[in-house]
């Protein structure tokens, strides 16, 4: 099996409350076959058996689905393969002799936990005021009721689809977060059953949003463009007009 | 220990409802006196965190993550089951009970199984209301699909993501119950210990996983809803954080485990790639619709694939099973692979895989009539392996993907522990010895916005709840336990990471606890793992200390918990002399191949009480009645 060997640049910080500095490693058995985070993986060992620590970084499914997998990847979030999150990023997209650097997601509302491990519970935060729909348990009515059109049952799955991976403000220069609250307020202004929580629901969660110290949206379009999910500034047009509903009629 | 499994009495299609019935309830103004605590996010947690919450208790809700969102649930992509015969082709709440009692070869209770359909139809209902995309027909109304062991079209799906649209939705439902101030979410934090005082279960202890600060809480009643423990074998589809540590010491402090040997293979998962590899990827099942598999007639043929002609290939599944064909259920299917496999015939780097064609049907039903169908399907394949399968057949082998067994509850999903009730893939209740496609989803939502909002009531209100505080001995017991277990592992120092060990108990299971198994197997396994154990607590390694965000200290924990519950796995699996759904042992099999079941000596659910470390667990048996399916051979040729 053909071996790479790259040289790799990281983000390492013991806590929140210690500063940070890009550290060199170099890691000679790589492989075209592996994943950037069994690259990892794979230094991680060597560390550990040097009796150094191994760098945290924070995964789970690595399907590029449940969201928590980060790094900014030579500048860009979730590296350089469109439509991808990191953890579905592979080793045949790099030269033997590279050099990598790995950062964290950086925002003023994302402070790092741990190497390139973030704090991420803004978004939970800004979800909590009104990113639901209120029915309890037991008290929906049949699923057919409500018809719903096909186009707009599949807008809203587009919108749906985002998986909270907060990529989008790391790429943004103002850090802001208007993608990802745009993709659920667009969803649920798009469905009927968004309907009688909608003025509520865009002024709380924008609202929020400010609170918690994301910048404004100037349309530069770098959260689109490394969205893992390719969820459209449409919906940040669509968040606009919500507001503007919401503020004035 | 006795196993009381609770089952109402009545005709099948009332006990249900008889039961609600006859249940307790908590006047509306006490509930909120109560505290629930409820240990994991996936779509059972979740839905039940939310659902106390909306009926006034007080919840605190744990996860691992950084966030709820992001439990395993998310990853599900196929769908979820639902009695609604929207598509008005024969389906009914009788038909999807048969064919999970069937599916999971008789090895489940039928009163479960029963409720699970009956409620199968209101989850749709909430999803939908919730603001769920499921698919949609042009009309406006719902779309189904086609899932294996079925012949209905009860599937309801979002896209590939039906698990994160379901848990979006369960998620919006738990926030919204911390913007009201009724759940507290508590994050990044892992559930170490379980509380007993006076026979209850009355709290937890858990670990700041930032900070490592070790923290107690108390509640009323605990529910867990932890799920699988698929991640025994190393390498599975589920997620890296997927655990059984939880579940496991309940079960040491009194709450029996169920079936642990019942284990789903999945057929159509991506193969290794190398030793590095640290998770596998699973292809959706519906792929068979369409792509036939094959390896080559002769062993050790290694030429590529489009140059091997047409009949120096061995389409065996559609020559064992020319009923059936491709479309076999998963067991049949992955031990099939898995026998061409073993007899040399297996393609790809380590022969460890099968060919998954799609050649035939692009050429029946053009390329675009396939890219339609499965087009993400095929750039995941893509992405992953670098291999166009438009143009080169897939290549394909079985992978660990779900648990059947777990915590033994009763009807009303609790333990053997009063007061700790377990919803999910982490109890063993409905699925018997292999579950059906599109199942867990509706199994999971089912306990957690239907069933244990009423049983836990039930128990609130007919249980004296004494008052205590985090102050109790027992608590402090457990704090010490915990801390003692992390400070051990620690100190050991040795020379071997945690990774290498969980692989190596990985491959043991793998290779002798795995898709087939024999009784000198797992004896083998036994001794293997005791040894694999042993070396563990004098030779494992972690860097760093506890007062930091330490991920391989969090492994050490799940892993020294996989290194016991791997040998109850094994123990489970050795008493079982019988061969059904997932459990195949090569002794019992008919002259051609297929699993003996042994309904005269097996029809009971093995539910193992924990004796002390170093001792042997003890055997309990709770039979399994049929009065309403009759037990047969399942036949797919
Ligand atoms: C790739 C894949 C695809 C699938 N597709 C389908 C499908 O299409 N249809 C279907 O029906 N099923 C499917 N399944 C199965 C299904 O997804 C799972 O069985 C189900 O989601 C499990 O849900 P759960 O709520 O029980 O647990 P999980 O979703 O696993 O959640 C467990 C929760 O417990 C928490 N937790 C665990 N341990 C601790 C601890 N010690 N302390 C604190 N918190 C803890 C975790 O943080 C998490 O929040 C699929 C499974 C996989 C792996």
């Amino acid at each position: 099996m053909k071996k790479m060997t790259l040289h790799l640049r990281i983000w390492r910080q013991k806590d929140a409350n210690s500063p940070g500095k890009l550290v060199s490693y170099t890691l000679n058995d790589v492989t075209p076959e592996m994943s950037f985070l069994e690259m990892l993986d794979v230094l991680n060992e060597h560390l550990i058996a040097k009796g150094e620590e191994p760098v945290e970084f924070d995964n789970d499914c690595r399907e590029g689905i449940c969201g928590m997998c980060s790094l900014v990847i030579n500048g860009i979030p979730h590296g350089p393969e469109h439509a991808t999150a990191t953890c579905q990023l592979h080793m045949r997209h790099f030269k033997d002799g590279d050099t990598i650097t790995i950062e964290p997601f950086r925002a003023k509302p994302f402070p790092v936990v741990k190497d390139l491990v973030v704090d991420r519970s803004a978004f939970d935060r800004i979800l909590a005021a009104g990113g639901y729909i209120s029915v309890n348990a037991g008290s929906a009515p049949d699923a057919n009721t409500i018809p719903i059109p096909k186009e707009i049952a599949d807008e809203a799955m587009d919108a749906a689809a985002c998986i909270g991976c907060g990529a989008c403000v790391a790429a943004c220069p103002n850090a802001s977060a208007s993608l990802f609250v745009s993709a659920k307020i667009s969803q649920l202004a798009l469905l009927p059953q968004g309907q009688p929580e909608r003025k509520r629901r865009a002024l709380r969660m924008i609202e929020q949003m400010d609170k918690e110290g994301f910048g404004d949206c100037s349309n530069h379009a770098e959260c689109e463009a490394v969205c893992p999910k390719e969820i459209s500034i449409v919906h940040i047009a669509r968040m606009r007009r919500e507001y503007m509903r919401a503020m004035f009629c | 220990m006795k196993l009381d499994s609770k089952l109402p009495s009545g005709p099948l299609h009332e006990k249900w409802d008889r039961h609600k019935a006859d249940l307790k309830l908590v006047n509306p103004a006490n509930k909120r006196k109560h505290t629930i605590i409820v240990v994991g996010t996936g779509l059972a947690g979740a839905s039940a965190g939310a659902t106390l919450a909306e009926l006034g208790y007080n919840v605190k809700s744990f996860c691992i993550q950084d966030s709820p969102r992001r439990a395993h649930s998310i990853a599900a992509q196929g769908g979820i089951n639902a009695a609604k015969n929207y598509q008005n082709d024969g389906d009914s709440v009788w038909r999807l009970f048969y064919d999970t009692i069937k599916g999971g070869d008789y090895r489940s209770r039928e009163a479960n199984v029963y409720r699970l359909a009956q409620l199968s139809v209101n989850i749709i209902d909430q999803a939908v209301a919730q603001g769920v995309p499921f698919a949609r027909e042009y009309g406006g109304l719902l779309a189904n699909r086609s899932f294996g062991g079925a012949q209905v079209s009860r599937t309801f799906y979002a896209r590939g993501q039906t698990g994160q649209q379901l848990l979006l939705g369960a998620y919006s439902s738990l926030l919204r119950q911390v913007d009201l101030g009724r759940v507290t979410l508590f994050p990044r934090r892992e559930m170490l210990d379980l509380v007993v005082i006076n026979g209850k279960a009355r709290g937890i202890i858990v670990r700041n996983l930032v900070t490592g600060e070790i923290e107690r809480h108390v509640a009323d009643a605990v529910v867990l809803a932890t799920g699988g423990y698929g991640n025994v074998y190393f390498l599975s589809t589920n997620a890296k954080n997927s655990n059984a540590t939880a579940a496991w010491r309940c079960y040491k402090r009194g709450a029996a485990f169920a079936n642990p040997c019942f284990t789903q293979i999945h057929p159509t998962c991506i193969p290794r790639a190398g030793h590095y590899q640290s998770k596998l990827t699973l292809m959706s099942e519906s792929l068979r619709n369409d792509g036939r598999v094959w390896v080559p007639k002769k062993k050790g043929d290694k030429r590529h694939p489009n140059e091997i002609p047409e009949e120096e290939r061995d389409y065996y599944l559609e020559r064992r099973y020319p009923a059936f064909g491709n479309l076999v259920p998963r067991d049949v299917a992955s031990r099939a692979a898995k026998a061409v496999c073993d007899e040399g015939r297996g393609v790809g780097e380590f022969g460890q895989a099968v060919y998954l064609d799609f050649a035939d049907a692009i050429k029946r039903l053009g390329v675009d009539v396939i890219r339609d169908r499965y087009g993400n399907l095929f750039d995941m394949y893509e992405r992953i392996t670098g291999e166009n399968p438009y143009e080169v057949p897939m290549r394909i082998y079985p992978a660990v993907h779900y648990t059947m067994g777990g915590l033994w509850v009763d009807y009303n999903l609790m333990s053997t522990i009063p007061g700790l009730f377990v919803l999910g893939e982490a109890n063993f209740s409905d699925h018997g010895a292999n579950r059906l496609g599109a199942s867990a989803l509706m199994q999971g939502l089912a306990d957690g916005y239907f069933i244990i909002p009423y049983t836990i009531g039930d128990y609130i209100a007919g249980t004296e709840l004494e008052a205590v505080s985090t102050d109790a001995d027992a608590f402090k017991e457990a704090e010490d336990n915990v801390r003692k277990h992390i400070d051990k592992l620690l100190s050991i120092k040795g020379k071997k990471s945690v990774l290498e060990f969980h692989r190596q108990l990985g491959e043991i299971m793998w290779d002798y606890v795995g898709m087939s198994r024999n009784a000198e197997g797992l004896k083998h396994a036994i001794e293997e793992i005791r040894k694999l154990r042993e070396e563990f607590w004098q030779n494992v390694y972690i860097p760093g200390d506890s007062r930091h965000l330490n991920k391989d200290l969090e492994f050490a924990g799940r892993v020294a918990d996989f290194l016991e519950l791997g040998e109850l796995m094994a123990i489970d699996a050795l008493h079982r002399n019988e061969s059904c759904g997932g459990h195949f042992r090569e002794e019992f099999q008919t002259p051609d191949g297929e699993a003996l079941r042994d309904d005269k000596n097996f029809a009971y659910v093995a539910a193992w009480e924990y004796k002390g470390d170093g001792k042997e667990p003890e055997l309990h048996k709770e039979p399994l009645e049929f009065e309403y399916v009759k037990p047969t051979t399942r036949s797919y040729k």
